[in-house]
């Protein structure tokens, strides 16, 4: 028990050290869990036709991945292993059920237009990954960024996403007409590509191409 | 030619390595070996030795496309002129105004299709600082011919660059492309820009609106046959012009009589597989009768060998599916490719009204299946052998 009345050195670290902030920033770029890891493609490819409930989107897998991610380090210590699935499962699906609750109350259209993507937040790959790859084997607080983290690099990548296809596909941005009609009456014509989830690909694609090729030391040696 | 070689020796050492224009190296040297056979020979390994190299096989490939182009641009012509009501009678009848509104109507797309592809291949063969590949040359010719009149040529220009980056030069340049880079354009405008690519409007040029344009193969679609025509459209279409040509549709892809004598060349000089093209045609074939016998619809009853007729089966059979990078490359393999390739091209058609032309997609799933059927084709040839040399060692 002295140790709670002798203070440690860990406990004199400010709040947001740079191996915090290494937590936020990583997945931004470096470790992008869409880009670098691979990770929940699927929704990346299905929500982005639109900014606004990309937007949404981004919010809400950023909330579950992070309250999740506290959550489950909390009580990892008490989970047994051979059933950690299950109530890993559990943890993410009441949250995921909260979330689609609020979207439900507060903004009912987007929250139709996401439409079951919202409910499938459980099945995306970021949200078990970081559970099985940080939460259950870190602090709450290093959980809880490394969640926020995550939640952030894959809103970056999907809001890049929904940009483009936005953009070139009905010629929008949040709803909002950007391109203007001199260009449609000068023969231009928005591209159906970008409204259908191959489009997105092709996006997300071109996003890793020009990653890299800022990132040299992302390049896997031959 | 004398006065050119004699300039291209008087300039190269220009561009060799340490010259004044040495960063154009790659661009002096395709243009030099496409004028003149190199002096360099290779030296090492193992070589097979022949007359023949990239530029002269693509300049064939052109070659056995000029038939289908040239007919092409006059049919333009003729189907503008047919739907204004000049020009009656004959289809010879004011043949040089017709040729010319086609040239007019054609050339822009082949000149943009070709600047554009070979721009970024210039660009990215300079970059990488490897040689200018000809490959493009017959994707280049390729890309008008699939196309209809009217396309604006900025989407030709777009499909094209998009065509060429994300089909080859992402896999790595001329021959190492996993779909073919001309439909690759054309897969990439139909499914961005629908109304310019399919529909009954796009096939004729400049086109009064009350005229149907409905294609043959529209036709078969909707009713069953191909022959039949709306009532405000003057005249049938009949066997005969769909095999001379006489109809509605892609640039290069309505004379079945221009595809033909440009398979037979490609045959004959043995630059393109005859197997593969024929494959292709028994597989539609099959499958045509198949559906004869199932007789559901009005489409799956129309007589089988109609299928050849219309559309650009025939096109995509002779000049996109035999594409010797992308098409499969064993013996029994290309007989297994081919049949795939002309099943799925009449089952699309028949089964899916929104895609009336199927050999543009079943070509290309063709191109993704034809590694894995060589891998099997090879293996299966790998555990035959094996079989017979265990029987034999069980013997001795």
């Amino acid at each position: 028990m002295s140790d709670v009345l002798v203070q440690s050195p860990a406990e004199k670290k400010p709040l947001l050290g740079k191996k915090e902030r290494k937590l936020i920033t990583d997945p931004l770029s470096d470790n992008n869990p869409v880009t670098i890891q691979v990770l929940g493609i699927c929704s990346a490819l299905a929500v982005t036709t639109q900014m606004k409930p990309t937007m949404v989107m981004a919010l809400s897998v950023t909330a579950v991945v992070a309250l999740s991610n506290l959550v489950i380090s909390l009580m990892r210590n008490a989970i047994p292993p051979r059933i950690r699935i299950i109530v890993q499962l559990t943890v993410v699906s009441v949250l995921v059920i909260l979330v689609d609750q609020i979207l439900k109350a507060y903004m009912y259209d987007i929250s139709k237009q996401l439409s079951v993507f919202v409910g499938l937040i459980i099945t995306n790959c970021i949200v078990m990954g970081r559970l099985e790859a940080y939460a259950m084997g870190n602090k709450p607080f290093p959980s809880l960024l490394d969640g926020l983290g995550n939640g952030f690099g894959y809103g970056a990548v999907i809001l890049t996403v929904a940009f483009f296809r936005e953009l070139l596909g009905s010629g929008k941005l949040f709803g909002f007409k950007v391109i203007p009609d001199a260009v449609y009456e000068a023969g231009y014509v928005n591209n159906g590509l970008m409204m259908i989830p191959a489009g997105a690909l092709f996006v997300v694609a071109c996003y890793i191409w020009v990653q890299r090729s800022f990132a040299k030391h992302l390049e896997e040696k031959e | 030619m004398e006065f050119l070689k004699k300039k291209i020796l008087e300039l190269r050492p220009d561009f060799e390595k340490g010259g004044k224009y040495a960063q154009f190296h790659t661009l002096f040297d395709g243009f030099a070996t496409f004028l003149f056979t190199p002096d360099r020979v290779s030296r090492g390994g193992t070589h097979i030795k022949a007359g023949i190299d990239l530029k002269r096989t693509m300049f064939f490939v052109i070659l056995a496309m000029v038939p289908s182009l040239l007919f092409g641009i006059f049919n333009v012509g003729h189907q503008h002129f047919l739907a204004l009501g000049e020009f009656a009678g004959s289809p010879l009848n004011g043949l040089w105004d017709k040729f010319f509104y086609g040239a007019l109507k054609v050339l822009p797309i082949v000149i943009v299709s070709y600047s554009v592809g070979l721009g970024i291949e210039f660009f990215v063969a300079s970059k990488k600082g490897h040689a200018i590949n000809e490959g493009f040359l017959v994707s280049g010719m390729l890309i008008p011919l699939v196309l209809p009149p009217d396309i604006p040529l900025w989407m030709v220009g777009l499909s094209t660059a998009f065509a060429v980056v994300f089909a080859k030069e992402v896999f790595g340049g001329t021959g190492m492309n996993v779909l073919n880079v001309a439909l690759t354009a054309r897969v990439f405008l139909f499914f961005a820009y629908p109304t310019f690519m399919s529909g009954d409007q796009v096939w004729i040029s400049e086109k009064p609106d009350v005229y149907s344009g409905a294609t043959a193969l529209a036709n078969a679609a909707a009713t069953g046959t191909p022959f039949q025509i709306s009532a405000d459209q003057p005249w049938n279409y009949s066997l005969q012009d769909m095999v001379v040509g006489l109809i509605p549709g892609s640039i290069g892809e309505t004379s079945k009589i221009a595809i033909l004598l440009g398979a037979a060349f490609l045959i004959i000089t043995g630059i393109g597989s005859g197997v593969i093209m024929i494959s292709v045609i028994l597989g539609a074939l099959l499958m045509g009768l198949i559906f004869n016998g199932i007789g559901m619809t009005p489409f799956m009853n129309m007589p089988f060998y109609l299928h050849l007729a219309m559309g650009g089966l025939l096109f995509g059979a002779v000049f996109m599916a035999t594409d010797p990078v992308t098409a499969a490359h064993t013996g029994t393999g290309k007989w297994i490719y081919g049949l795939l390739v002309g099943m799925m091209a009449v089952m699309i058609r028949v089964f899916n009204p929104a895609y009336p032309e199927g050999i543009m997609l079943a070509v290309l799933f063709g191109n993704v299946m034809a590694p894995l059927i060589d891998n099997y084709v090879v293996q299966a040839n790998i555990a035959r052998r094996n079989k017979r040399l265990a029987a034999r060692t069980s013997l001795a």
